[in-house]
């Protein structure tokens, strides 16, 4: 792999851009692999490199049904930040933020990382309070937030209106290093350097059947034929229940749709990245200028990517009260992608009860932060049977009322 | 926007005016069931992509619980039917069959 550099682009640049190398290969399958990951996202993608990178496990293939990063890892709006309420989801989310600072460096490719600062704001006594103790209790779990009161609320944002009659703003959760970074470049930096190890990325490549023996997995079955694995790893999102089907097993998971949508672009009038729970939306400016706006799931299930329009008109119409300068705002698009939620709002990356097959799913509404922790903390449970970053996170927590319950601490935008 | 009929007041409603209730037909446990049927009935869900039987309550409406038979891949509603029964109905099953041989959902087909 020719690596990326300011050098490199000079070099280009003098022979008119004709020694760009394609950033991965596209090949055929080989007959059996040490480790299997189903779903080329961010959280499959992450898997396999660590795989590689800390466990020298690199005859992998990563197979997709689709295109690369094209779930909801192209889908997202693309906020990162760690300030949790449980000590568990803590410790992953903050990993995963802590391997974002790096990520560019580490992958030689731009995932354009901005630690811009995310509040999230109080609008009711209740959160004034749940966010006052979030606070503490990062501060016990070393994840750097403070509680912030309105008039610093409006420093950083000054675009807000934090006096509103229905919802005033009180004050927020203020995490400095969290923010945004370029959801397609993690796919793609992430594809690149797996690649690059000789793993491979195999796109338009349906998994139609998990194939066992004596209650250990021995492979899978695909539109490209039977691929053998030692190991196999589940990271397909909204899919989960259907692969989890495959292999035999019941999931705690609903899937349900989850929508986002951008305004046309706009001079930079917004550096910070802000989340209304209590209302139910978020917002941050993307570098082209566009505002990007996300809110809640839908109530129903659903496999479709497309939601409800009620749910956008909804989000619009309370975002409009706190930030009254989007209203003339022409909206550019507007998507959905299929989240896949548990009983207790937090992930499971778990053994399962087929032998030497795992999965990692019900990230839900809020993957993309979370993506290099949860690769890291999977490839180690996959490569040794235990990780402590995943501990916490296994499928028998509903057995026995061991939750994580987050459904409670982190509202509803996630 | 999703339209469903209200079985008890014959309402044509609007998703707006319904509210979601999650998978129907869900046995309920109680004292004496063991941890792995307690966790069957709290979290376990069938979350099937294709034919989902669920339960919605005309919340804006009359109030009462009703299920309905919808396909989560195609968002195509095959009706809807009392929530006071275990099973759903004979003509909403032929219906399905009708139009999606095969299929299945847990222990009914």
């Amino acid at each position: 792999m020719k690596r990326y550099s300011a050098f490199a682009i000079a070099r280009e640049a003098a022979r008119y851009h004709t020694g760009w190398e394609r950033a991965w290969r596209a090949p055929e399958p080989k007959k059996k692999y040490d480790a299997i990951i189903i779903g080329a996202g961010g959280h499959g993608l992450a898997t396999a490199y660590h795989l590689g990178k800390n466990h020298g496990i690199k005859n992998v293939a990563i197979i997709e049904k689709g295109w690369l990063g094209g779930g909801n890892t192209g889908r997202n709006t693309t906020i990162i930040r760690s300030n949790y309420l449980q000590d568990p989801s803590a410790a992953i989310y903050e990993k995963a933020r802590s391997l974002y600072e790096t990520m560019s460096q580490d992958l030689n490719y731009n995932v354009m990382f901005s630690p811009r600062g995310v509040i999230m704001l109080a609008q009711t006594h209740h959160e004034v309070r749940g966010y006052q103790r979030t606070a503490h209790a990062n501060a016990l779990q070393g994840v750097q937030t403070e509680w912030i009161g309105p008039q610093r609320v409006k420093e950083l944002c000054p675009i807000m209106c934090i006096d509103g009659p229905r919802y005033p703003v009180l004050g927020g959760l203020w995490q400095a290093r969290g923010g945004t970074a370029r959801h397609d470049a993690v796919a793609w930096g992430y594809a690149r350097a797996c690649s690059d190890m000789g793993m491979d990325v195999l796109q338009k490549c349906e998994v139609t059947a998990i194939r066992q023996e004596n209650g250990k997995v021995v492979g899978v079955t695909t539109t490209k034929g039977d691929i053998d694995c030692d190991k196999l790893g589940i990271v397909v999102a909204g899919h989960s229940g259907v692969l989890a089907e495959m292999a035999g097993f019941r999931l705690p998971i609903e899937s349900v749709a989850l929508q986002a949508l951008v305004s046309e672009p706009i001079k930079p009038c917004m550096d910070v990245v802000v989340m209304a729970n209590t209302v139910h939306g978020y917002m941050s400016q993307s570098d082209k200028g566009e505002m990007v706006i996300g809110g809640g799931t839908d109530g129903y299930n659903n496999y479709t990517q497309r939601g409800s329009f009620h749910h956008i008109e909804e989000t619009v119409r309370a975002l409009i009260e706190t930030f009254p300068m989007i209203s003339r705002l022409k909206m550019l698009r507007q998507w959905g992608g299929i989240v896949d939620v548990t009983g207790d709002r937090s992930p499971i990356l778990s053994k399962t009860p087929l032998e030497n097959c795992f999965i990692n799913c019900g990230w839900g509404t809020g993957g993309f932060k979370a993506i290099p922790g949860s690769g890291w903390g999977f490839a180690e449970l996959m490569a040794k049977g235990y990780s402590p970053l995943t501990a916490e996170f296994g499928l028998d927590r509903f057995k026995e009322g061991r939750f994580i319950d987050e459904s409670v601490a982190a509202g509803v935008a996630h | 926007m999703l339209i469903l009929t209200c079985p008890y007041c014959g309402v044509e409603a609007d998703e707006t005016e319904l509210h979601a209730g999650g998978e129907a037909h869900i046995t309920r446990e109680t004292v004496g069931s063991s941890d792995e049927d307690f966790e069957d009935y709290l979290f376990q869900r069938q979350n099937p992509k294709g034919i989902h039987f669920e339960r919605w309550r005309h919340v804006y409406g009359c109030g009462k619980w009703f299920h309905a038979a919808r396909c989560t891949n195609t968002l195509e509603v095959f009706g809807t039917y009392s929530a006071q029964t275990t099973e759903p109905p004979k003509d909403i099953r032929d219906k399905i069959s009708g139009k999606r041989p095969g299929w299945s959902w847990g222990i009914f087909s």
